[in-house]
């Protein structure tokens, strides 16, 4: 700014924002897939629990993930989501059957500050358009689940939970879900969720490198150095991770710390 | 003492995004919330919260819509401390760059975007230097907040700028001019350190509504 004597910023970070850590929790009519194991929560399976827990640990942001996402399940998440905005005041993402502007207002409204939106993003991509327009782009993140195809010599992406082919290229995509007014992209690799053998590095760098929105990194996470890999410059700009912190095998701040010692920018731990 | 005496806060909603989160942050903070569009509740509140989303033009048309733009000039008029974020925060200001929309004019300066250098939006948290001592923090102190926002505030008057953040340049992330307030992050979403600015902040409407209250005595 013009005026302020350079000074005042002196030693401030010149990184921009910090990488963010984001635990996911998986949600079905409003219990967790996969509660905390280790710790003597009131109730391991109850998402307002556990994100209250993260916050205090000093995740960065939140995503509830309805897996089921039937009408019963949508209804009961919007309670979850009541429940966990009451105190839990740190970003929280929700996704899972969001499919027209009625449900991002209906989970907006509840306390969610962004939605996140897969399989109706591509079957109706005009809703990322209106959804951005509405609520403004930073309100919508487009999911894209993404699995290696040889004949493509690229990625594919997956829809309806990664059970069908869109026909759709991940890096095409996600460049035109860019343009389309999405405000991040959450970029799981369907071939190694699960596999705890770290992120498609090849994949974030593929889509980073196709879009300037920010892209978070999703599926494969199983050691603090996944995390420290995803984050490298030219690949995500977060990282989500589940059952690393789920099983209690490494903590939030344990995770910020590593990063830290690795030279990559990270919020301060929370006192 | 006025520590504790019940504080009415009115959080203008214009139909756009989660206005959970600040009422129960201000809620934490011991001030009685009332979410609304109605002017009439508007006027009688000791303060007013002006949560930003969306797009400058289509916020701005909807508060002309529901008669708010000339409200909110007279609550300001009167010195009720008025807070606007991210967005609400910018839209104090006359001029802005988006959609060449105006603003309230509230505080004199400009709103410009942020360098194409750089990612935008800017998601995500980054720190903020305090430059005087105001809502809750002190001279020199820093903090870490969550951000949300393309564009970015530069007021005439550089004695408003409260606290500074940089990416890409550095900007204005806190601002004050007499009772307008603004921050360009989120302290709803910015964790124990967004709600101390907010205990902070509430705790300077309790002041303020104490002196209006002795001035007119019931």
């Amino acid at each position: 700014m013009k005026g302020l004597a350079p000074s005042v910023a002196a030693g401030l970070p010149e990184t921009g924002p910090y990488r963010r850590i984001i635990p996911c929790l998986d949600v079905t009519d409003g219990r967790v897939v996969k509660g905390i194991e280790f710790l003597a929560l009131r109730d391991a399976g109850d998402p307002v629990e556990m994100a209250a827990f993260y916050d205090r640990e000093g995740a960065d942001e939140l995503v509830f993930l309805d897996i089921t996402a039937s009408s019963d399940s949508r209804r009961t998440m919007i309670e979850v989501v009541e429940r966990t905005a009451d105190q839990v005041f740190i970003p929280l993402t929700v996704g899972g059957g969001v499919r027209a502007v009625a449900d991002i207002r209906e989970l907006l409204g509840a306390g969610a500050d962004k939605v996140s939106i897969n399989t109706a993003a591509i079957t109706d991509p005009g809703l990322i358009a209106a959804g951005a327009e509405v609520f403004g782009r930073q309100c919508i993140v487009v999911a894209i689940d993404a699995r290696y195809e040889p004949e493509r010599r690229g990625w594919g992406v997956y829809t309806h939970g990664g059970r069908r082919a869109s026909g759709l290229d991940a890096v095409t995509w996600a460049a035109e879900a860019a343009r389309r007014g999405a405000g991040e992209l959450l970029l799981t690799s369907m071939d190694r969720d699960g596999t705890r053998d770290g992120y498609d590095l090849a994949l974030l760098e593929a889509v980073a490198a196709s879009v300037t929105i920010p892209v978070i990194a999703s599926g494969g996470a199983g050691t603090l150095d996944h995390l420290v890999a995803g984050l490298q410059p030219g690949r995500a700009d977060a990282v989500l991770a589940a059952s690393i912190f789920h099983f209690g095998e490494y903590r939030v701040d344990e995770a910020r710390a590593h990063l830290a010692q690795h030279g990559i920018p990270v919020r301060r731990p929370v006192s | 003492m006025t520590v504790g005496a019940p504080v009415s806060i009115a959080v203008i909603d214009y139909g756009a995004g989660n206005l959970r989160s600040i009422r129960r942050a201000l809620e934490a903070a011991g001030a009685q919330v009332t979410v609304t569009s109605d002017p009439m509740v508007v006027h009688r509140a000791d303060a007013v919260v002006f949560p930003g989303v969306g797009a400058a033009g289509a916020a701005m048309d909807r508060l002309r819509q529901l008669g708010l733009v000339t409200t909110i000039g007279e609550v300001v008029a009167k010195d009720r401390p008025f807070l606007g974020i991210c967005l609400g925060m910018q839209l104090l200001f006359d001029h802005q760059e988006e959609g060449n929309t105006r603003g309230l004019g509230l505080l004199q300066g400009r709103v410009h975007a942020l360098s194409a250098t750089v990612k935008v939006p800017q998601i995500g948290w980054n720190r903020a230097r305090w430059l005087q001592n105001a809502a809750g923090y002190n001279e020199a102190e820093e903090e870490d907040f969550y951000f949300v926002h393309s564009y970015v505030i530069e007021p005439d008057d550089l004695a408003d700028v409260v606290a500074v953040t940089r990416y890409g340049e550095v900007f204005p992330s806190v601002v004050r001019h007499n009772q307008v307030w603004g921050t360009q992050f989120h302290p709803e979403k910015s964790g124990p350190a967004g709600l101390r600015l907010i205990a902070g902040w509430v705790d300077g409407v309790r002041a303020s509504a104490a002196t209006t209250r002795e001035r007119v005595p019931a």
